[in-house]
């Protein structure tokens, strides 16, 4: 039987430490290709504060660069240990974007993030940028590999099930990198990396400025990350992931999940902009509707139907009967009963072999489930909508506030008006948190969303672990807990820590606490620029 | 498709195997000069040339880990879910243990407290000497097999406990493993770190090149006359789809050691082992660091090949249940995941080895006390 307090602690210690990953590894995205701006600038015109910058941000990247590479270890051994029928059922398949990520991505990255802090005196400029363009590029990979890694768990393209070996075996490497919902993945993401590291740079800077601290430097990084940010913000709510919705079963689910529809409506379908859903009565209550905007954003079209949810159960059901037979299938193929008929038989039905798999949670043999056992396996088939409603809707709503204070420092630094508009520099500093409000808040739609499911339709989440105890979990996870609180700690005081100092930090002699009368430092920085 | 699948599965075994000895040599190195740490550097200045003798580099050397991580997941998925389920807590502490080194490395010179500082250089040593410990110990218990079975979903199951990995046999292979890592760590500071430190790390490089042979042949004894080998009887065609269950499995005392009758020229495995310490030693004792750092890397490679063939074809014996253990031929991917995997390999590994050496060259100095002091600021 599926001991439920295993694969609860599972979800929740991978939930944990992938969320605490994926605070670092977006500012790595972003700030890697911001570093390539700044130092690019230098090397073209041989100003000597966009040298600073670039090492100065550097030095704030490095301290969350360390806990990313930290993190990511965590990453790499976790689908083994905790996820180990997982790991036999789809490595297959799972297992090759990320050894890939390792040998083209990772060790690009890594090996030139090397270069990048220790190499300045040692290589020439040029060879010194091209470091860092190569770590920046390495970071953008990895992202490109796992999301590839990812996709494929939400839309399992590329593969089939072997009845012979237990397990999912690619069939075309070609359908999974090019898979439809991987690739709007990986723009949203890196996006999102991009848009984080910004408001990161604008929001110290613009502290800087507040303070009338190093302002040729302030302002500088200022310019880079208004304009790299209001781009990034842009690709990221235009080219959305709600485009990759529409292919696969899950993603389907999990729009209309995020909508709160329950009923198919005529297209095009009306967004509901608040509500409380109710997932007993499937329900929403108080909805407040935008008449056609779901059905625009979701279908880029005025004439397709979004399915509702007790419409894709009606399907799950389905389903669900047709994989009850193909575990039949499967029980007498794996019995020694490899007649042609029975072969061909489960090869119609394997594509619902993962559905039958639902049923185990209620009935480990599959085969005898009761319509009372069905009907609650049709019920799991979606994930709680709540939660994934309300997700959504702030990591929208901090996309939205992040726009506004792009655009309008944009417009203001364009106009060499920013030192005046002192709440804008202050929303900057203020909005700092948004970009991961937004990202963690994007992950838990992601991953809560492709619920039940480990991988989508093949392999239901609960089936996925190891072999372990209870007791086991709450060990690592106590670990994990202490260990994350303890780098986070430390990670965060650094990082106020250098940022306070600014580029003072870089003993150059040339800023704000260097100056022996500090009133001289504005005549001083000027002097650099 | 240049090869069929047995010469596939075949060509993975040594890509595995490779991919480790990568991750010895770079990444066994700066582990070496981690765990060499505390006992090498005197005060703060030499230990931090003894950290930027491997500033630049330990990230990159890292990825051999990881990759050869993904490797296992990606060609060998079975071993890969077995083992570190299996092996749990003990897969969970080198994580932790690793934990300490990107932030230790990162931090400790951020700030000039030097409580702060010593706490890191605790911890660098920590995440430094735990890993290889660990890694031998797990090889120790791969040769005594390992309690685990498949059911017929092929669901690994483990049976036993993380004390009963802690076996005098297990760690008798971890102080193997930790012995010739330090001897690497040593010899690469004598190349690259200025006296006193380099003239203090070939001290003990040279003590751990002796206790390493020392260990490697009780080892060697122990497993010839101590310890049940695996002998597979029934094998199912090598060709065809892998199946774990589809085989026999007998034991025997000794038998770890068959290969080396039926094909002799194995035996340069451990020869190489035994011999590139030695040399190691030698070159050390003469004052060729270069040379010593080069049959380190040589007695690395023969060791870790040892281990390797003398299990071959098994990788993850099963002592719960023998027929379930997982060999080359029946816990890897299939044929098309491993063509995809083969020509990534072939790709990226050349275009790595190329421009991680290019690094190595640019770096290339004596790292001495005077030119901390001159960049305090921007050394590690």
């Amino acid at each position: 039987m599926i001991d439920e307090t295993l694969v609860d602690l599972s979800r929740w210690q991978f939930a944990i430490t992938a969320l605490y990953h994926f605070i670092f590894v977006p500012l790595t995205l972003g700030m890697t290709w911001i570093l390539v701006i700044m130092e690019s600038v230098y090397v073209m015109t041989g100003k000597e504060v966009y040298r600073d910058m670039t090492k100065f941000w550097g030095k704030l990247f490095g301290i969350n660069f360390a806990l990313g590479v930290t993190t990511g270890l965590t990453m790499e051994f976790e689908f083994g240990t905790n996820w180990s029928y997982y790991s036999h059922y789809v490595g297959d398949v799972f297992g090759a974007p990320l050894a890939i990520e390792g040998l083209m991505a990772f060790f690009l990255e890594s090996t030139f993030v090397g270069m990048f802090f220790l190499g300045w005196e040692r290589l020439s400029k040029r060879q010194h940028l091209a470091s860092t363009i190569l770590m920046a590029l390495g970071t953008n990979f990895s992202a490109l590999w796992i999301l590839i890694a990812n996709g494929w768990m939400q839309n399992p393209v590329g593969s089939e099930f072997n009845y012979q070996t237990m397990r999912m075996e690619m069939t075309s490497f070609a359908e999974l990198v090019f898979n439809p919902v991987a690739q709007v993945k990986f723009i949203h993401t890196v996006s999102a990396g991009y848009v984080a590291a910004s408001m990161f740079v604008l929001g110290i800077s613009a502290w800087y400025i507040l303070k009338g601290r190093d302002l040729a430097f302030a302002h500088r990084s200022f310019s880079i990350a208004a304009g790299f940010g209001l781009a990034s913000i842009l690709s990221v709510i235009v080219l959305g992931d709600e485009s990759g919705y529409e292919v696969g079963d899950v993603q389907r689910v999990k729009l209309a999940a995020i909508e709160a529809e329950w009923e198919t409506e005529p297209a095009p379908a009306a967004f509901t902009l608040i509500g409380l859903p109710d997932d007993e009565a499937q329900e929403t209550h108080y909805a407040v509707k935008v008449p056609w905007v779901m059905g625009i954003i979701a279908t880029r079209s005025l004439s397709e139907q979004v399915a509702g949810i007790k419409e894709l159960e009606a399907e799950h059901e389905v389903r669900i009967r047709n994989g009850m037979i193909a575990y039949k299938y499967l029980q007498k193929l794996r019995n020694g009963e490899e007649t042609p008929e029975n072969i061909a038989r489960f090869n119609e039905l394997k594509k619902d072999l993962g559905y039958g798999l639902l049923l185990k949670r209620y009935t480990s043999e599959v085969v005898d489930a009761t319509e009372e056992q069905i009907q609650l396996a049709v019920k799991d088939s979606t994930p709680p909508v709540a939660p994934l409603f309300f997700t959504f809707r702030i990591m929208v709503a901090c996309g939205f506030a992040m726009l506004l204070i792009f655009a309008a420092s944009f417009y203001y630094n364009a106009r060499r008006q920013i030192a005046e508009k002192r709440w804008l520099l202050r929303a900057a500093l203020w909005g700092i948190p948004l970009p991961w409000i937004a990202i963690e808040t994007g992950w838990f739609v992601a991953e809560f969303g492709r619920q039940p499911w480990a991988i989508s339709e093949v392999l239901p989440t609960f089936m996925a672990t190891s072999s372990l105890s209870s007791s086991d979990l709450v060990i690592s996870m106590s670990g994990f807990i202490i260990f994350y609180t303890i780098l986070a700690v430390i990670e965060l005081w650094l990082m106020f820590h250098f940022a306070r100092l600014g580029p003072s930090s870089l003993h150059t002699g040339r800023y704000h606490f260097e100056q022996s009368d500090p009133t001289a430092e504005l005549s001083g920085s000027a002097s650099h620029s | 498709m240049l090869f069929d699948y047995e010469t596939l599965k075949l060509i993975w075994w040594g890509l595995i195997g490779a991919l480790l000895i990568g991750f010895a040599i770079t990444d066994g190195m700066d582990m070496g000069v981690g765990t060499l740490l505390p006992f090498v550097g005197k005060n703060d200045n030499e230990r931090r040339v003894v950290i930027n003798t491997v500033g630049a580099h330990w990230d990159g050397n890292q990825v051999w880990f990881i990759t050869a991580g993904g490797a296992l997941f990606a060609a060998w998925p079975m071993v890969y879910a077995a083992a570190f389920s299996g092996f749990y807590f003990a897969m969970l502490l080198v994580l932790f243990a690793l934990f300490l080194r990107p932030v230790g490395f990162d931090y400790r010179s951020k700030l000039d407290n030097p409580q702060w500082r010593s706490n890191w250089d605790r911890a660098l040593f920590v995440g430094s000497a735990v890993p290889p410990l660990v890694f031998g110990i797990a090889f120790g218990n791969l040769f005594q097999g390992v309690p685990f079975e498949l059911d017929e979903f092929l669901r690994a199951r483990y049976d036993g406990s993380f004390f009963a990995l802690l076996n005098p046999f297990a760690l008798l292979c971890g102080l193997v493993s930790l012995s010739m890592i330090v001897m690497h760590g040593g010899f690469w500071l004598q190349l690259r770190a200025e006296n006193p430190v380099g003239e203090r790390a070939a001290y003990f490089g040279q003590r751990a090149a002796q206790l390493c042979v020392l260990l490697f042949v009780l080892a060697g004894v122990w497993i010839a006359f101590g310890i049940d080998g695996y002998i597979i009887g029934q094998q199912p065609d090598p060709n065809g789809l892998p199946n774990p269950l589809g085989k026999t499995v007998t034991t025997a005392t000794g038998a770890w050691l068959n290969n080396y009758s039926t094909m002799p020229l194995t035996l340069l495995c451990p020869l190489l082992g035994l011999a590139g310490a030695g040399l190691g030693w030698l070159f050390s004792h003469r004052q060729r660091p270069g040379l010593a750092f080069t049959a380190s890397a040589l007695s690395l490679t023969g060791i870790i090949s040892t281990a390797g063939v003398s299990l071959f074809p098994f990788v993850m014996p099963s002592s719960l249940h023998p027929a379930s253990s997982l060999t080359l031929w029946d816990a890897t991917s299939s044929e098309m995941t491993l063509n995809v995997m083969f020509w990534a390999v072939l790709i990226f590994l050349p275009l790595i080895i190329g421009y991680t050496l290019w690094c190595y060259i640019r770096m290339w100095r004596k790292v001495s006390v005077a030119e901390i002091e001159q960049h305090s600021h921007s050394s590690y």
